[in-house]
Formats: structure tokens, C-alpha cells, sequence
């Protein structure tokens, strides 16, 4: 079993603290959610994890195995086994799909012990038909010109192929529409298990009807404000936020606000 | 025969080089009188490139001798890398000696001549002096052209005759594995008229470093209805200064397409300039650069529509490593009378670190009403969030920097109209980029 600890982690970009103070624990074989309204630090957070060049973690710490993950090059963050599932992929001119996923499984091996192309191909392949991907998005150029749906499908073929201990999804559930959100869910599903930990970042519960949690957690201000199991997924979608802001006090649950 | 001088050659040096290489008077001649014109003219002056600290004259020798290659066997490995095994017409200099020379049965039951310049001028004088340095560049244009017709020293001419369509392309290796030798070539390619050919040329130090200079003319001629296709990779070592000009005239609904891999480690001038001479010509230029240490390159590409209804497409694009800087002048010239005529050019720079600069400079004159055309440009450094993309699947920061490269340059190397040229340049980007 793998474990991704996060203790009392402090963010800022551009100089402005997002993240004040977070705590988690992550367990392969487990799948969390964290929910929230916008702007309360849930992109930050994952873009921190996995060494975003623009966030600049200020105290705190994130280990992987007991791992300084803060310490690692974001290759080397990859190559420890995180993975994240960007809320905005790049798009790359010129850069197969396909070229790009067989340099970051190689990048995986020793030089001399690539993988063979037909081993290659063949996964691919096989993958994309799970995921009712057209055959040619292995030769586009990667992201360039994806739909917002093909775009969050390629992040999960490359979590498919990639095959990370932890991977942290960030809003893999927006802009799709429901036939995409169940092949994307089906995906996420058959990564599920023994020796695989997911971070699902939302803020509908939608995507938890395909997917349930372990655990739930809820973020405002920059801090996971309340935690829970699949139910409390259910009471914020009947409910809404209000009550936990009520509960705590809380006016303005966005990040700059203080409680 | 070695001339050793640390100035440019005085009269008698060039008569007597002339003498040894048996050439006819009317060449001795055109060099001495280059040689005494380029005392007083004026260097040449690239766009947004200051060139007068350069140094373009001081070279150790004149000419060295180097051992000629008996067969394909001998030739050293990085020459074999790229001379592929069906390649049936080729020629090999060795810095300024003629080292290998075979040719297809296609190019010689056709009437094609393919031989090193010295042969030409010997042999096909009045051929020779039809197109040397009269049509395409002529030596008084400015210093660097004069100096070149009175110090040439080496290149190839190729003329194909009428109604003959090769479909083997020609292959010339300039090899430079010589620190001291410069390199003054001249290339002549002539499509005569309903004629067509692929002509390759590399530029290929395996030297380190370089004392020499390179001062280099290429003239291409298509004739009406020729078509000729131009593929060039140069990699020049560094520490010599590089001037290269390599021009092209089409005549009537003549077709000249030029891919160029212009991926020198020294600084370079580059010219590239094809006049759209006839009705319905039609000129192309692609051409891809890879900077890399502190090297400063210019590269000009120009077309210039004279004919009606010509068409000029340029498309260049440039990646600058470390310190390297260039600039990129890309020229649509639309004469008066050349009407229906479409002018397209883009250029694009990628700078990869903070010291490195790019400058693109599009320019579109049009002295006639009835055309169309069109310019992009962009320069920019590469975007820190695409690298973070490709890191955060594994892989390291060099190749995400490799993968980016590769595919900010693909949109032109995917398109040149020569096989071999792709593959090579492919292979070149990806040892200029590790
Ligand atoms: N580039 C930025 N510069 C300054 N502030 C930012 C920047 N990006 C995000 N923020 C601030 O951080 C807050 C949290 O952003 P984010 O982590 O993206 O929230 P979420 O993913 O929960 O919607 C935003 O509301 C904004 O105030
Ligand atoms: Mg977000």
C-alpha cells in the first residue's frame, strides 16, 4: 500500500496565500472527493501536489511513502507515481498523441527497454476503444483542437496507459455531457483497486452517482473545512453549501476570506 | 596547390590558382577582375544585422588538398549516414578537392551533366559562361559576391537538358573535415526548358571547430517549364564565418521549390532570393533553423514576382537555444505589370530560454494593384505551462524541451518536398536539440 500525506500545506500565487494550513491523507485503494464552490483553493491544491511552476508552496508538506514530494522535479513527481488530470491541458503543435504517450512510458524504463511499438499500439488501441475514442486521436497533435470532451477523454486514456499510484482529477466532470461522463467514469473505474489512489476534485456531485467515494471532503478558504463518507456527498447535493457555512461561520467560502 | 596567405590573395595568387586548375582565360579574367572590383565595394547589408565587426576576408589558406574517397566504401561515417545506398548520382567534395563522383546510367544516357565546377569550366566553358555569375548573382553586387567569384575554389555544376525529367534525385556532399580550409563554392543548376530535378546539397562539418570561411553561390535556373526541386542541410561547425546565397530564377510557368535545413553552428549570413521571372512561375521556399550557443544568424528570403500570375509562398520556421540570436527577413516583392500574382509568407520563432532572440521581420512591397497576398509572423518564447504538461507525465525537462522542438519545427519539415531532406533534418534537429 502507497500513502500520499498532505500536512498543514500553505500555497500562495503571486505572492497571495491560497492554500492556509490543509490536511489530507490519501491511501491507494481509496478514492476521495473533494467538493467546494469555485475559487475556494481546489485547483491549487492539486497544481501544488504536482509542482505547477506558478505555485509557490510556502510551508507544509507532501510526501509520497514518506517521500519529500516538494523536493521533486515534477518528472520526478510523475515518475513517483502521481499523476494529475489537468483542469486546463496544454495543447502541443507538431506532438503526436501517440509520439507523446510513448515518450512518457519510456520515460518510465530503462534506456535500451522501450516499449515495442506494437506493444505500444496495441494497448493504445485497446484503450481508446474503452474510452470511444476515434482511432485518428492518436496522430492529432496533442489537445490541439480537442473538444473540451475529447480533451478530458485524453486525460484519462493517459491515466489509463500511464498506469500512476495516486492520480488526482481536476474537474475531469466539467463541460461534459452524460454519455462522456459515463465512458470517462468507466475509465476512472476500471483503474480502481488495489494499488491506485484518486483524487476527484468536483464541485457537482454528478460524477459521485458513477463513481462512489470512500471519502468526502469538502474545501472552503484554502482548507478542507469538513470530511465525511459518500453520504455527505448526497446532503451537499440535496442542500447545498450553505448549511456547512452556516455550521461554521463561514460568509464567503472563497480564499482570501477569513473565518 | 596551396596558397598560404593570412590576407586575401593579391592578383598574381589568383592568376596563378586559375593557371593550375587549367582554366580558360575568360575565367582567369572575370576572377581578376572580381578580386580588383572588391577593393571598393561595399559589404553587403542584411536587415537588422550589423555584419562590419564580422569577419568575412582573413582566412589561414586559400585552398587545401585533401585525399579523394575510390568508393562509397571509404567514405567516413557520417558522410555513409547520409548518402543513402540507392543514391545512384553522386558527388563528394572534400573541402576543396573533388573527391567522388559517380553517376546513374539514367543521368548519362539523358545528356545530363553533373560534375565538380573546375571539370565545367574546363569542359563546358561556354555552358559555364552562360550562366556564371551573370543572370542570378553577379559579383559586383557587393564585396562578399566579387570576393567569391575571385576566390572559388571549389562546387558543382549540373545542367539538365530539355525535355529530360529526372526522377533520381543528385546528391553533393560538401565535407569540411579540414579546421583550415574555406570554402568558396559555386553551384549551378540548370533545368532547361520542360526539364525537372531534385538536387540535394549538404554542408557537413566533422570538424569541431572551424578557421576557415565559407563564401557560398548557389544559382538555380529553371527555363520555361522547368522545375526544379532544391534541398539544402548545412551543418557548419563553428567558429568560421558563413555566407551563404543561394538565388533562383524561373522562367515561363517554371517551378523552383527550395527546402532548406539551415542548421550551421557558426554565424551565418544567409540570403535566399528567387526572382519570379516568367508567366505563371511559381517559387517555394521552406526552410527550417535551429540556434544554438552564442551564434548570431541572419537569414533572408525573398521572392520577387516579375511575371504575371506568379505565385511565391515562403514558410520558415526557427528555434533559438541558449544565447543564440537571428533575425528573419522574409520579402514578397510585387514588381509593376506582374498582375494576378500572390505573394504568402510566414515566419515563426521559438526562443527557448531568456537569452535567446528571435526577431521575425516580414515585409510585403507591391507596386501593383491587381494581386493578392499575405503575411504571418510570430516570435515567442516557449510556453512554461506546455513543459510543465509533458513533465507531469514523466517526462524529463530535456525532452519535453525535445518534444516541443520537434514539433514547433514539424509543421514545415513535414512538408518539404524531399524525402531524404526530412529524414536528415529530423535526425539533425534531434542531435542540435539533445
Ligand atoms: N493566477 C492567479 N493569480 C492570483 N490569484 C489567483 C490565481 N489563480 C487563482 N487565484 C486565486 O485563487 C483562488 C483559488 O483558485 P483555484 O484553486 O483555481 O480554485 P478552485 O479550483 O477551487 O475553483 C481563486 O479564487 C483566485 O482568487
Ligand atoms: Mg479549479
Amino acid at each position: 500500500m502507497s500513502t500520499l500525506v498532505i500536512q498543514d500545506l500553505h500555497v500562495a500565487i503571486d505572492g497571495k496565500e491560497i492554500l492556509k494550513g490543509l490536511n489530507l491523507t490519501l491511501n491507494t485503494n481509496e478514492i476521495h472527493a473533494i467538493m467546494g464552490p469555485n475559487g475556494t483553493g481546489k485547483s491549487t491544491l492539486a497544481s501544488a501536489i504536482m509542482g505547477h511552476p506558478k505555485y509557490e508552496v510556502t510551508s507544509g508538506s507532501v510526501t509520497l511513502d514518506g517521500e519529500d514530494v516538494l523536493e521533486m522535479e515534477v518528472d520526478e513527481r510523475a515518475q513517483a507515481g502521481l499523476f494529475l488530470a489537468m483542469q486546463y491541458p496544454s495543447e502541443i503543435t507538431g506532438v503526436t498523441n501517440a509520439d507523446f504517450l510513448r515518450s512518457a512510458i519510456n520515460s518510465r524504463r530503462e534506456e535500451g527497454d522501450e516499449i515495442s511499438i506494437m506493444k505500444f499500439i496495441r494497448e493504445l488501441d485497446s484503450k481508446m476503444e474503452y474510452l470511444e475514442m476515434d482511432q485518428d486521436m492518436a496522430q492529432r497533435y496533442l489537445n490541439e483542437g480537442f473538444s473540451g470532451g475529447e480533451k478530458k477523454r485524453n486525460e484519462i486514456l493517459q491515466l489509463m496507459m500511464l498506469q500512476p499510484k495516486f492520480a488526482i482529477l481536476d474537474e475531469i466532470d466539467s463541460g461534459l455531457d452524460i454519455d462522456a461522463l459515463k465512458v470517462v467514469s468507466k475509465g476512472i473505474n476500471q483503474m480502481r483497486g488495489e494499488g491506485f489512489g484518486c483524487l476527484i476534485i468536483t464541485h457537482y456531485q454528478r460524477l459521485l452517482n458513477y463513481i462512489t467515494p470512500d471519502h468526502v471532503h469538502v474545501m472552503m478558504q484554502g482548507r478542507v473545512v469538513k470530511s465525511g463518507g459518500p453520504e455527505l456527498a448526497h446532503k451537499l447535493e440535496a442542500q447545498g453549501y450553505d448549511w456547512i457555512k452556516e455550521e461554521l461561520g463561514i460568509e464567503d467560502e472563497t480564499v482570501g476570506q477569513e473565518a | 596547390m596551396t596558397v598560404e596567405t593570412k590576407l586575401a590573395l593579391t592578383e598574381q595568387d589568383v592568376r596563378s590558382y586559375s593557371s593550375a586548375k587549367q582554366e580558360p582565360s575568360w575565367f582567369a579574367e572575370y576572377r581578376v577582375q572580381a578580386l580588383l572590383a572588391a577593393e571598393n565595394l561595399p559589404m553587403p547589408t542584411p536587415d537588422k544585422t550589423k555584419i562590419d565587426k564580422w569577419n568575412f576576408t582573413n582566412f589561414p589558406v586559400h585552398s587545401v588538398e585533401s585525399t579523394p574517397f575510390a568508393s562509397i566504401a571509404e567514405l567516413p561515417e557520417e558522410v555513409k549516414a547520409i548518402v543513402n545506398n540507392e543514391q545512384k548520382s553522386v558527388y563528394i567534395q572534400r573541402n576543396n578537392t573533388p573527391a567522388f563522383l559517380q553517376i546513374s546510367e539514367e543521368l548519362l544516357a539523358q545528356g545530363v551533366i553533373f560534375t565538380d565546377i573546375f571539370t565545367a569550366v574546363r569542359e563546358h566553358s561556354d555552358l559555364v559562361q552562360k550562366y556564371f555569375m551573370t543572370n542570378g548573382v553577379k559579383s559586383d553586387e557587393h564585396k562578399l559576391a566579387s570576393l567569391h567569384a575571385a576566390l572559388l575554389n571549389g562546387g558543382v555544376f549540373v545542367y539538365v537538358p530539355k525535355n529530360v525529367e529526372l526522377v533520381e534525385p543528385i546528391q553533393v556532399v560538401f565535407l569540411h573535415d579540414d579546421a583550415q580550409a574555406s570554402l568558396f563554392n559555386h553551384t549551378i543548376v540548370v533545368a532547361d526548358a520542360n526539364s525537372s530535378v531534385t538536387y540535394v546539397e549538404n554542408y557537413l562539418s566533422t570538424v569541431p571547430e572551424s578557421a576557415g570561411l565559407v563564401n557560398i553561390v548557389s544559382e538555380v535556373f529553371a527555363e520555361d517549364n522547368a522545375r526544379i526541386t532544391y534541398g539544402a542541410v548545412d551543418v557548419l561547425a563553428k567558429g568560421g564565418t558563413t555566407y551563404v546565397n543561394r538565388r533562383g530564377i524561373a522562367n515561363r510557368n517554371a517551378r523552383i521549390e527550395w527546402a532548406l535545413g539551415l542548421m550551421n553552428d557558426g554565424d551565418t549570413i544567409s540570403e535566399n532570393v528567387t526572382h519570379l521571372v516568367g508567366d505563371a512561375s511559381y517559387g517555394d521556399t521552406k526552410m527550417v533553423v535551429v540556434g544554438r550557443g552564442n551564434q548570431k544568424q541572419n537569414f533572408t528570403t525573398k521572392i520577387i514576382h516579375w511575371g504575371k500570375h506568379s505565385e511565391g509562398y515562403i514558410l520558415k520556421h526557427g528555434v533559438m537555444k541558449d544565447e543564440a540570436s537571428s533575425i528573419f527577413n522574409g520579402i514578397g516583392k510585387i514588381e509593376h505589370g506582374a498582375t494576378k500574382s500572390n505573394a504568402v509568407q510566414e515566419s515563426r520563432v521559438l526562443m527557448l530560454n531568456e537569452k535567446a532572440r528571435g526577431d521575425a521581420n516580414p515585409i510585403l512591397l507591391i507596386d501593383e494593384d491587381d494581386v493578392t497576398a499575405g503575411h504571418a509572423a510570430s516570435v515567442g518564447r516557449v510556453d512554461p505551462l506546455q513543459l510543465y504538461y509533458l513533465m507531469s507525465r514523466g517526462i524529463s525537462k530535456q525532452d519535453a524541451e525535445r518534444l516541443v522542438i520537434h514539433g514547433f519545427l514539424a509543421p514545415v519539415v513535414n512538408v518539404l518536398p524531399i524525402e531524404g531532406v526530412k529524414k536528415q533534418l529530423t535526425e539533425v534537429i534531434e542531435r542540435k536539440v539533445r
